[in-house]
């Protein structure tokens, strides 16, 4: 088990008005599993990743990343182990572009006592792994789509997380490139120990689920081992 | 990769923005260091002319400073040349003397009688050897061909009766033609009808039969030589006239000076003052090789008179020139006023490029504290940022300002600065004082660093959700 989620609700207070986006979720991810997070937009997703990654917090409930009671730690520990345990793929890829393949991938390990050894002999091992080797020292404004979403990869997984977090990982990708993105996501989960945890759309990537989770109006509506085959109308 | 390689390449991701920050910076460190230069130059060039003309430090009777303008003889130094051996000899002040020498400063009256003109004066006794020695101290190298004053001394020590007049004082006692002084303006026309006054009839008898007595007869001003009188009261308060062969005249710098100052040979002003009496001075001069032996030769000269049991008081050319220290502090303050706009102009506008900047780059914050970086390493980037804008600027401007100075000291430019006689050499001194650039460069780079730190705070700050929302 490497996310457990006790009565977690999130709502959002803006002002007048207080939305609730996530409303007493019970859930359990185990490790090593490619996990889909399905629901229509707006149904709390992006909340639900959020507080497993660390980088929000529940309004009430208890969230538990790794065996750690996440609300028991104040920012400095939270980011130090985001750090270590979370590795993220954006929609955007949000590469950093003033640096190169090369260094957004190896930009991940400085927040890790590396040596420069260790990191020099990671980062290169794992752009091959991605199939970058050649665009390592190319600018993100340089390279494809699907090779920025690699390079995206490749630095969330240079640190060995226990889980990487995508959000909508082929959403701005074109179906050939988001399936290559897919089937390389899995080949590389396969040989690791971590656990990828996906908010999607995309129902290709959905058939490379091995556990679904399905939110609605912030509820955990559904939750079954595998691919849910569902209607593409009813996630939008 | 180090996060000043990071900050490096991204102050460039805006290049025009970046360029209008680091000309902001460089044109303030431009300003700065070129009003510094200036400032510079203007004060050590005050002190050279004032060093030039009153040494480093002045040996007098106690009290004459505070009272010896109304009576000098009464605050005379005796066995003055004794004086002058003790502090020559002393093996502390030896190295750090460059000339060691007595004056005598005197009032009087001074009377062309062939014009029918006189005027009081205010006259000072040297030995001109010494002054033409004083005259040559050029500690900072400023001016041309190592000399700040090329001002021609007048006086040569064989000159026992000679003298030189300001050209106010040669004016008013009718001396501007023989002496060929451009400029000088004529005389209007007297009243014909005001009766020639006849001194016998007002003057006491004592005083009428002296000059009949000791005057020289008139002289012929068409003559080669040119003799003035010289009137004042000797130390045993009877009065004493000596002739005075003027040997030029020149521009004093300041009218009432000008109009009233004779500098004269020490024994002709020692025969007028203290006639065959014990001859004495006022003052005992010492000019120094280097200003910043200063306070440990007065600190000597203190301790070597209370040695010997003198009652003899120290001051320096500041206390002597009473203005040169407010000249100082005004320079100093325009200058500090300068570099206060010059701040606070480079801190707004690295506040404003690295405001622009977090907003622009609140995803990549976001993302970056996703990736676990912490808030201090938010910070540190932004900061680092901001430095580095500052030390690219500052070191450009650093750069423009010696290219500046070195084309300014290279166009001879001269001018005359109040006070000063003739025009001197304009330049910058800039080189000669890395403090001040050093001062420059390090507090723009810190301004611009601290400036980066109010949007570095607000970025670390930022909710990470939030942050990465962000479009």
């Amino acid at each position: 088990m490497v996310v457990r989620f006790d009565g977690v609700s999130k709502v959002y207070d803006a002002g007048t008005v207080r939305v609730t986006a996530l409303k007493d979720i019970n859930l359990v991810i185990t490790r090593q599993r490619f996990t889909m997070i399905i629901g229509p937009s707006g149904s709390g997703k992006t909340t639900l990743l959020n507080l497993i990654g660390c980088i929000d917090t529940p309004t009430a409930g208890k969230v538990q990343i790794c065996g750690q009671d996440i609300g028991t730690l104040k920012d400095r520990a939270i980011t130090e182990f985001r750090a270590k345990n979370i590795g993220y793929i954006f929609q955007n890829f949000n590469l950093i572009p003033v640096l190169s393949a090369y260094e957004n991938v190896e930009y991940a390990l400085l927040q890790n006592d590396l040596s420069a050894r260790e990191r020099r002999e990671r980062v290169r091992e794992i752009l091959a792994a991605v199939g970058l080797d050649a665009q390592r020292d190319q600018r993100p404004n340089q390279l494809s789509g699907g090779q920025r979403q690699r390079v995206a990869i490749a630095r969330a997984l240079i640190k060995r997380p226990a889980i990487v977090l995508a959000d909508e990982p082929t959403a701005n990708l074109d179906s050939a490139t988001g399936a290559a993105i897919v089937e390389l996501m899995h080949d590389m989960q396969r040989d690791s120990e971590t656990t990828f945890i996906f908010s999607t759309h995309d129902p290709h990537l959905m058939t490379h689920a091995e556990e679904t989770f399905t939110i609605r109006d912030g509820v955990l509506a559904n939750h079954q081992q595998g691919a849910v085959k569902m209607r593409l109308e009813t996630l939008q | 990769m180090t996060t000043l390689e990071i900050a490096f390449r991204n102050i460039f991701r805006n290049r025009r923005r970046s360029l209008m920050t680091l000309m902001t910076i460089c044109i303030g460190a431009v300003a700065t260091l070129i009003f510094a230069g200036f400032m510079n130059y203007m004060l050590l060039g005050y002190q050279t002319v004032t060093v030039e003309r009153t040494g480093h430090l002045a040996i007098s009777q106690n009290g004459y400073f505070d009272f010896g303008a109304g009576n000098p003889t009464a605050y005379s130094i005796r066995k003055y040349k004794d004086i002058v051996r003790l502090v020559e000899n002393d093996p502390v002040l030896r190295p750090m003397t460059a000339v060691v020498t007595p004056t005598l400063s005197l009032v009087g009256i001074a009377g062309n009688y062939s014009a029918d003109a006189s005027k009081t004066f205010f006259g000072q006794g040297v030995v001109p050897a010494d002054g033409d020695h004083m005259r040559q101290w050029n500690e900072y190298g400023l001016g041309v061909d190592g000399r700040f004053n090329k001002q021609r001394y007048l006086l040569a020590n064989d000159d026992i009766d000679g003298g030189v007049v300001g050209t106010g004082l040669a004016r008013i006692l009718r001396l501007c033609e023989p002496l060929h002084i451009d400029g000088c303006p004529s005389p209007p026309k007297e009243k014909k009808n005001r009766p020639a006054m006849d001194i016998a009839s007002v003057a006491p008898e004592d005083f009428t039969s002296l000059v009949a007595e000791i005057a020289p007869p008139p002289q012929d001003n068409s003559a080669e030589e040119l003799h003035i009188d010289l009137l004042a009261a000797t130390s045993g308060g009877t009065p004493n006239v000596v002739s005075l062969t003027v040997k030029g005249a020149d521009y004093m710098g300041i009218k009432e000076v000008d109009d009233n100052f004779i500098l004269m040979n020490l024994e002709r002003a020692q025969q007028l003052l203290y006639g065959r009496n014990e001859h004495e001075v006022t003052s005992i001069v010492v000019q120094l090789h280097k200003t910043e032996d200063l306070p440990q030769a007065h600190a000597q000269l203190v301790s070597l008179f209370k040695t010997h049991g003198l009652d003899l008081e120290v001051h320096d050319f500041t206390d002597l020139v009473s203005q040169y220290k407010q000249v100082e502090g005004m320079y100093q303050f325009i200058f500090l006023f300068i570099s206060m706009i010059m701040v606070i102009i480079v801190l707004f506008t690295v506040v404003n490029t690295m405001s622009m900047s977090v907003m622009e780059r609140t995803a990549e914050i976001g993302t970056l504290r996703a990736l676990g970086v912490q808030r201090g390493g938010i910070r540190r980037q932004f900061v680092a940022e901001g430095w580095v804008l500052g030390v690219i600027g500052a070191t450009a401007g650093v750069a423009l300002a010696s290219g500046i100075t070195i084309a300014i000291n290279h166009a001879s430019f001269t001018f005359t600065p109040p006070g000063v006689v003739r025009p001197i050499p304009f330049s910058l001194y800039l080189f000669g004082d890395s403090g001040i650039i050093l001062k420059t460069w390090l507090s723009l780079t810190v301004v611009a660093a601290i400036a980066a730190f109010v949007p570095a705070h607000r970025a670390a700050k930022m909710p990470v959700v939030d942050a990465l929302r962000h479009v």
